[in-house]
């Protein structure tokens, strides 16, 4: 009989947090521990001694898990990068879903999959979700700019919107740059003159 | 022309300008690659990057592929340091509570000697002295162990912590650090921030430490020569226009903006110049040799540089210290350095391995063109390492 395995998932965002621990218990008899605020981070791991460390591969703090790789930690289970041997290919996977993962040492592979597969499934996700919800806070931005621009341009030069809108385009393409770009600039130096 | 891309991935800091003006000002395409240049949030991630084949060259700490190669931190993948990116630029600095202290027992920050800054620390510390530093394999780790041991400091308990840098003036504010060691413009923000001092250049512990290097795998080494080649040399022309005093505010501007570092060009500056900004009253300071991009074939990856890296780790880790050298010496590897820069007209020094720590005043050496002049190569402690001991 195996005790269940301790996993440490390092992750500032709550709702992010929740998505993993709720996707991670449903692949097995699983404790999830999560940490969310990174300093002191090697020290906190190693106080729940855990079995799998799971990371935001974009997360600047990572750095900080390397130390628990060196035979010399505060550990007394070495925690490796979870790269080699059969699992080769499982770890390239969970790079390209931006997670990596470290392991204890010795764990065996067919105990380490299951959690993985989930992790990396998970991660996928949220990672798309991530994108999506970056690009459409940039667009709307950049809406917001825009409209700015034309607001001023149609005040200081009694136009109406649609010539205001043609009046920017005009300029970003003479200039071979972006309307956002370029509204930004009128913005910003009305901003200065104002 | 048609050009090959070529993704890198760096780490925002100002030893990264070689790859960042070898793509903006477009000596890759000239060279037939085109750079596509990507920020890795972390060193570790960095790593992964280059050994998974997301990039095919990187912008690394010196000791990570020796780490690498003496099978330390887990990831096994053989890498190739194929020229060194930058000497020296790294400083040490300290939290307001030191600062104070060490204003208190009258040391004059003047940034120069590192057994009196040493001293001087000693005396004023109060307790274990918590260092932060970037990554666990970086010359900020070799350097600052190396100070301490040799210096007063030997007497006090040092702790060395991972910091990613970005969040090294927050855990100085903080107190879970009392000093750190990293790159700048690192240390020059924190002074920025008002949380803490600059006590010393890593200079100031080793005169000509390789710093960052240019890696890539092993195997793509063998197999994309010709591509290999091309970053090569857009790298060394870009190290080359670097070292002109004309260009340096050209490439403040150019690194500052917000894609690259995001830090401003005037902060940037001081690395460049080495005229520091050294605490938050203004205090200012010189540094010559702040950091080093070409002269003196900077570039060059000496293989004795390696082995005095795998030196420290292999005592550190218990390793046998002939197996680490050799293990390392392959790694910096100046037979490609020598076969792709000889057509642009690099110097090329007669041999590849030095004494390191054993030039007081710049001296000539047998080169390929006869003109090569090596800089002051010294440790604080004047010791003398021998590769082949």
């Amino acid at each position: 009989m195996t005790s269940p395995l301790t996993v440490v998932v390092v992750e500032q965002d709550r709702d992010r947090a929740i998505a993993i621990v709720d996707a991670l218990k449903e692949s097995g008899e699983i404790e999830v521990i999560v940490i969310g605020s990174t300093s002191g981070l090697a020290r906190k791991i190693a106080a729940h001694s855990p079995d799998i460390v799971l990371i935001d591969i974009d997360n600047p703090s990572r750095d900080m898990l390397e130390e628990l790789t060196m035979a010399s930690g505060p550990m007394d289970r070495p925690v490796a990068m979870f790269v080699s041997g059969a699992a080769g290919g499982l770890a390239r996977a969970a790079v390209e879903a931006g997670v990596s993962a470290y392991v204890v040492d010795g764990l065996q592979p067919e105990r380490i999959k299951p959690v993985m597969d989930t992790a990396i499934a998970r991660f996928h996700v949220l990672r798309q979700m991530r994108t999506e919800l970056a690009e459409t806070q940039r667009a709307l931005q950049e809406r917001k700019v825009i409209d700015r621009a034309k607001g001023l341009l149609m005040k200081a030069r009694g136009v109406d919107e649609e010539e205001a809108y043609a009046i920017l385009r005009k300029a970003a393409m003479n200039q071979n740059r972006r309307v956002a770009d370029v509204a930004e600039a009128l913005v910003t130096a009305s901003g200065l003159l104002s | 022309m048609r050009t090959v891309p070529l993704p890198v991935a760096y780490m925002p800091l100002v030893d990264a300008a070689p790859l960042i003006v070898a793509h903006e000002l477009g000596f890759d395409e000239a060279e037939g690659v085109s750079l596509d240049l990507r920020a890795a949030p972390s060193w570790s991630s960095l790593r992964d990057m280059l050994s998974f084949g997301h990039v095919d060259a990187a912008h690394m700490l010196s000791p990570v592929p020796i780490a690498m190669a003496l099978g330390l931190g887990g990831m096994a993948t053989p890498l190739s340091a194929v020229s060194v990116l930058s000497v020296n630029g790294n400083v040490i600095g300290v939290g307001a509570a030191l600062e104070h202290r060490l204003r208190d027992d009258g040391f004059p920050f003047n940034m120069a000697d590192a057994r009196a800054a040493g001293a001087a620390l000693a005396r004023v510390a109060d307790g274990p002295l918590v260092f932060g530093v970037p990554f666990p394999f970086s010359m900020h780790v070799e350097l600052l162990r190396y100070w301490v041991a040799g210096t007063e400091l030997a007497g006090t308990p040092v702790e060395i912590r991972t910091v990613p840098p970005p969040l090294m003036a927050q855990a100085l504010a903080a107190g879970e650090i009392d000093a750190f060691c990293v790159g700048e413009p690192w240390g020059s923000v924190a002074v920025e921030d008002k949380v803490g001092a600059l006590l010393l250049p890593c200079r100031a512990i080793w005169s000509f430490a390789p710093e960052k290097v240019l890696a890539v795998r092993t195997e793509w080494a063998d197999t994309e020569s010709h591509v290999l080649g091309g970053l090569m040399r857009a790298v060394w022309r870009a190290g080359r226009w670097l070292s002109s005093p004309e260009s340096r505010t050209t490439a403040a501007e150019m690194l500052s903006r917000k894609s690259y570092l995001n830090v401003p060009p005037e902060v940037i500056d001081r690395a460049l110049t080495g005229e520091f900004t050294v605490s938050a009253t203004g205090e200012q300071r010189k540094v010559d040799g702040f950091v080093e991009f070409f002269e003196s074939a900077a570039s060059f990856p000496w293989r004795s540089q390696a082995k005095w890296i795998a030196r420290q780790l292999a005592d550190r880790n218990g390793l046998d210290p002939a197996q680490a050298a050799q293990a390392a010496a392959g790694v910096f590897r100046s037979d490609l350095y020598r076969r792709e820069l000889q057509s642009v007209g690099a110097e090329l020094p007669g041999a590849s391995e030095k004494l390191e720590g054993a030039i007081l005043q710049p001296t000539e050496v047998a080169s390929t063109h006869g003109s090569l002049i090596l800089s002051q190569n010294l440790f604080f402690d004047r010791r003398i390492f021998d590769p082949t001991g």
